[in-house]
């Protein structure tokens, strides 16, 4: 199987929409390397700004370049594009409605040995909440190039959020990726495992354990986040009478959140929520904090089974 | 290319005329901030009916100049120069902050045409000017863009990042201006936290600093016009100004930030604009 990582995927997306379309900008706040975006500076380097350590001022440029009739595209690491930025996030992009993208790399734990400062496990909750935001999680490259692809032809702000590490390729060049449109890739019927970014590939395994224990977990990749595919949760919901979300993330207001808010309010069934726990990241390598944090498809395994023990 | 001296006196007479509707549009809507758009009056002025290229038949027009208020708060100040430009009916100016109306207590560029972008969170406009000045470039357009900033408002830490980001970038198509009232919500800058050296700071930050009386219309033209043959670098023009110029009323007095006249007030103010004549 092949692995990429979904910012490599992301900097090779920016490159060839460049090529497509002229009004394609690109800023970035100092992390060119990290984020991938070098790529597209390379290739289209007027049509590239840095703007140093400043990722407020970043957002708020892209802010102005969209006004302009610009498509911005700004990355940075999760935790300071929508920390650190938020505000300007929400004022300058959002409440306008301007057609920003805001392409963050390096989320989650897995950004590894830099620490709980630099892993960012509540970026997709502070998007989320914010009106007109589009918020995308994709599992790997190939849904990666095609929701870069999605984004840029959607009118209005998007938040994407990308990782650092290889993740194993998961769809074919046939899958179809659309914005707001979960995909099954098992349907199941004792749990449905909910799995959104490099989680989908973890509950894929945990499908293959389960199945060895006689269990049928359906699995489902939740990529978008906002606006959050409700008539997929639900009809999951209803075959399998119990759902697993995984994300690596808080689960407290994201996917967990989001999911959590769809079953409650239409189709209230056992759910447990697989994610960081309320706490902060830590030093560490990927794999070893995947497992620290309860990310594992073993962990995915206890979750499925407490869920399905707590069906009537 | 200066301003002639009728120009001039027409744009006084201008100002005055936007200072009255200003007045008679807070003192009608109960809400609003009175001492921030007065201080500006007379840049705003200069700006929409002397020195930028707009059609507010057209406000999307592609050729424009754009203008960015940075200091949102001052949007009863920009609703009355939009108003007496064309962009939409004097009358409309009364329902400043009701329910349902388009002149939000902060500009939203989702609902006002002529309001380019939804400002009112202090500190972030000159980024987005900056945006607008790069697209212009990249466009190899000779729309000019201009940018007003509060004294206080260049406290926030994102303001120096543009600074940065416009001198980097050599953005001699914008121009900010920032309107030193030299006042804010809790007492005098100099006291809350202060800022001067302004044009130092600016200066030092590589940018073309122009200091003038923000209420002398003479000064004012001339700066934008001087801001024009800069080459290579922004211009910043600080406006010496008094917060609630206009009448002894509202003038220096901090508590007329985000208060309104009351009827007597705006009587006596009226009066004084009408003696000023």
């Amino acid at each position: 199987m092949t692995k990429v990582a979904t910012r490599d995927a992301y900097g090779d997306a920016l490159v060839n929409l460049g090529k497509k379309r002229n009004d394609v900008v690109v800023l970035d706040a100092d992390l060119s390397g990290s984020t991938k975006t070098s790529k597209f500076a390379k290739a289209y380097p007027d049509r590239f700004f840095n703007v140093g350590i400043a990722e407020q001022d970043m957002v708020g440029t892209a802010a102005g370049l969209a006004l302009g009739g610009k498509l911005p595209f700004c990355s940075t690491f999760a935790v300071f594009a929508t920390g650190r930025a938020w505000e300007q996030i929400r004022q300058s992009v959002c409440y306008p409605n301007l057609s920003v993208k805001v392409v963050a790399s390096h989320a989650g734990v897995t950004v590894g040995e830099d620490g709980g400062s630099h892993q960012s496990v509540e970026d997709i909750a502070v998007m989320r909440v914010i009106p007109n935001m589009t918020v995308i999680v994709p599992a790997d490259g190939v849904e990666t190039t095609l929701a870069i692809e999605a984004v840029a032809e959607h009118n209005g702000p998007c938040y994407v959020r990308v990782g650092r590490n290889k993740v194993a390729t998961l769809f074919g060049a046939d899958y179809k990726f659309q914005i707001g449109k979960a995909h099954v890739f098992h349907e199941g019927k004792d749990v449905a495992i909910i799995a959104t970014g490099l989680m989908t590939a973890e509950a894929l395994k945990a499908r293959d354990l389960l199945k060895a224990e006689g269990i049928d977990a359906g699995v489902i990749n939740m990529s978008t986040i906002k606006p959050i595919d409700a008539a997929a949760i639900i009809a999951a919901a209803k075959r399998c009478g119990a759902v697993v979300t995984a994300e690596e993330h808080s689960i407290i207001g994201g996917l967990g959140g989001a999911v959590a808010e769809v079953l409650s309010e239409s189709q209230p069934v056992p759910l447990v929520r697989v994610g960081i726990k309320d706490t902060f990241g830590t030093s560490g390598e990927s794999e070893g904090l995947l497992k620290h944090y309860g990310l594992s498809p073993e962990d995915l395994c206890t979750a499925a089974k407490e869920a399905i023990k707590k069906k009537r | 290319m200066a301003a002639t001296e009728e120009q001039v006196k027409a744009l006084k007479e201008k100002a005055r005329n936007v200072r009255v509707d200003i007045l008679k549009m807070l003192t009608e809507c109960g809400s609003g901030h009175t001492g921030g758009s007065l201080s500006a009056a007379d840049i705003a002025t200069a700006l929409y009916f002397y020195k930028m290229k707009h059609d507010p038949k057209q406000p999307k027009w592609k050729d424009r100049d754009n203008f960015i208020l940075s200091k949102g708060h001052a949007a009863p100040l920009l609703y009355t120069v939009l108003a007496h430009a064309g962009y939409f009916a004097t009358s409309e100016l009364c329902t400043l902050r009701k329910l349902g109306s388009r002149l939000q207590g902060h500009p939203d560029s989702k609902y006002l045409p002529g309001v380019e972008i939804s400002t009112g969170s202090l500190g972030q406009g000159l980024s987005v000017a900056n945006g607008l000045a790069l697209a212009h470039k990249l466009d190899k357009g000779a729309n000019r863009v201009y940018a007003l900033l509060g004294d206080g408002e260049i406290q926030e830490g994102q303001v120096w990042e543009a600074a940065m980001t416009a001198a980097h970038y050599k953005l001699d198509n914008l121009c900010a201006m920032v309107d030193n009232n030299g006042l804010q919500i809790d007492g005098p800058v100099a006291k809350v936290m202060g800022v001067e050296p302004i044009t130092d700071k600016f200066r030092a930050f590589g940018w073309e600093v122009l200091d003038i009386d923000g209420h002398d219309m003479a000064q004012i033209t001339a700066a934008l016009d001087k801001a024009e043959t800069i080459k290579g670098k922004p211009t910043m023009i600080v406006c010496r100004t008094v917060k609630g110029k206009g009448s002894p009323v509202f003038e220096g007095k901090v508590e007329f930030h985000g208060a309104t006249p009351t009827k007597e007030q705006c009587a006596t103010a009226l009066n004084d604009l009408a003696v000023c004549k």
